[in-house]
């Protein structure tokens, strides 16, 4: 609750941020970023400023231990052999949902749906009993998010 | 040559009664015979074809072997005492049948609840002054089989009223807590997705009937604590240790999902 405080502190413009600020899940680099909701259900800015890399972020849907979105969507990766069927079919989620809104999707769908099942990729704190080796981080980094929302932007 | 025809036999018998308990051509409505009580349905219904022959099979059923074990062990005294469970409650056949459907149970002593597994070390550290056995060592699964074993068929049927209750609920808010990284509660699949799948996994209700449960993966009979606690790492949390208040608390409530159910230690599971 402190460190939470104090980052929020040094980053000003508190009241300006629907959700907090987080951490990218980088090992080393541990950077809070900040990233605002609008209208409570996009994220039109990038976490990092950067482009993603889709090509990238093809790989990471696929790796279970990052994104592995294949765990739960149908998604156009023929090589892989088991698409999960729990959520939606990802084939054409470009057609349906704008770039804000696909991150925010990734980011923290509990936004949406409080219920949901699909977790939060970018969320860093506030989990119970999380093991020790994930404790203050995200399950992708910052731009982990965002190559893997150039790689949805790419189904269409 | 004669073992193998018998068990040739057997298999066939299995596949027959299998066919008849899937009902392969039957209403859809029995399509899962004994398996399904209402909206409680046996992990086996989710399971191959395969996994469920060699489940019904006890020539095939890998985890009969820990039945057998569990009855070398029942009848062997031990401790100070040089009792046997034997000593007291004779023919297992007839003093165990329906214990696996009542247990998780309040005992008033402990002023907790206690599952098969820590009334065996009761029995051997009060009645046989013997060494408690380490939970999931082979001993420990044999006697939880075996024991277990003597309900098979019969309907689980855990007390959950009375002073059970608050242990009951405990176990319940438990189940719909998130936890990991994940941020994933028991229910997010087994009550919201059951039949779903998951990568290359059907989701199924979580059901603990046919524990303990022969699991493919560990190529052994394991524990339902030991499920839990392979949920609970998946999801990224802490997990219990196997035999603490919370996943006895836990068992108690999965037990009350299944209500019904049919007991099929030892189960084979993927």
């Amino acid at each position: 609750m402190k460190s939470k405080a104090l980052m929020l502190l040094a980053f000003g413009a508190v009241a300006m941020f629907v959700a907090g600020p987080a951490w990218a899940g980088d090992k080393k680099m541990m950077k809070p970023v900040n990233y605002k909701v609008v209208d409570g259900y996009k994220i039109p800015q990038s976490l990092t400023g950067k482009p993603g890399d889709a090509e990238r972020g093809r790989k990471l849907a696929i790796n279970r231990k990052k994104g592995n979105c294949l765990a739960c969507h149908i998604l156009p990766i023929p090589e892989q052999p088991f698409h999960g069927k729990i959520g939606p079919n990802l084939n054409q989620v470009a057609e349906r949902y704008s770039e804000g809104e696909i991150r925010l999707r990734v980011v923290d769908p509990k936004v949406l749906n409080p219920d949901t099942i699909m977790p939060s990729f970018y969320k860093y704190d506030g989990f119970h009993r999380i093991l020790k080796k994930f404790e203050g981080k995200s399950i992708l980094s910052a731009q982990e998010v965002e190559d893997i929302v150039a790689y949805m932007l790419t189904l269409k | 040559m004669q073992r193998f025809a018998t068990k040739l036999t057997a298999s066939f018998a299995a596949a027959a009664i299998v066919t008849i308990a899937m009902g392969a051509d039957a209403d859809v409505g029995d399509k899962y015979g004994a398996y399904k009580v209402e909206d409680r349905r046996s992990g086996f219904t989710y399971a191959t074809k395969e996994t469920q022959r060699i489940q019904v099979d006890d020539f095939e059923n890998p985890a009969m072997i820990w039945v057998d074990d569990g009855e070398a062990l029942w009848n062997k005294a031990e401790g100070e005492a040089s009792k046997s469970c034997a000593s007291c409650h004779n023919d297992a056949a007839e003093s165990m049948k329906g214990v696996a459907t009542v247990f998780p149970k309040y005992d008033p002593k402990l002023g907790r609840m206690k599952n098969v597994e820590k009334q065996i070390n009761i029995c051997r550290t009060e009645r046989m002054k013997a060494k408690p056995w380490k939970l999931e060592s082979n001993e420990m699964l044999a006697m939880t089989v075996y024991v277990r074993h003597q309900s098979r068929g019969m309907p689980m049927n855990v007390k959950v009223d009375g002073e059970v209750a608050p242990f009951f609920e405990a176990g319940k808010k438990f189940y719909y807590q998130r936890r990991g990284q994940l941020d994933l509660a028991c229910g997010h699949c087994h009550v919201d997705n059951p039949g779903g799948q998951m990568r290359a996994n059907i989701l199924s209700q979580g059901q603990s009937n046919g524990f303990p449960t022969y699991r493919l993966k560990w190529q052994r009979v394991g524990s339902i604590h030991r499920r839990f606690r392979g949920c609970n790492k998946q999801v990224r949390a802490i997990p219990y240790k196997a035999g603490s208040e919370e996943y006895t608390n836990l068992e108690l409530y999965v037990a009350w999902r299944g209500r019904g159910l049919p007991v099929e230690t030892p189960a084979v599971r993927n």
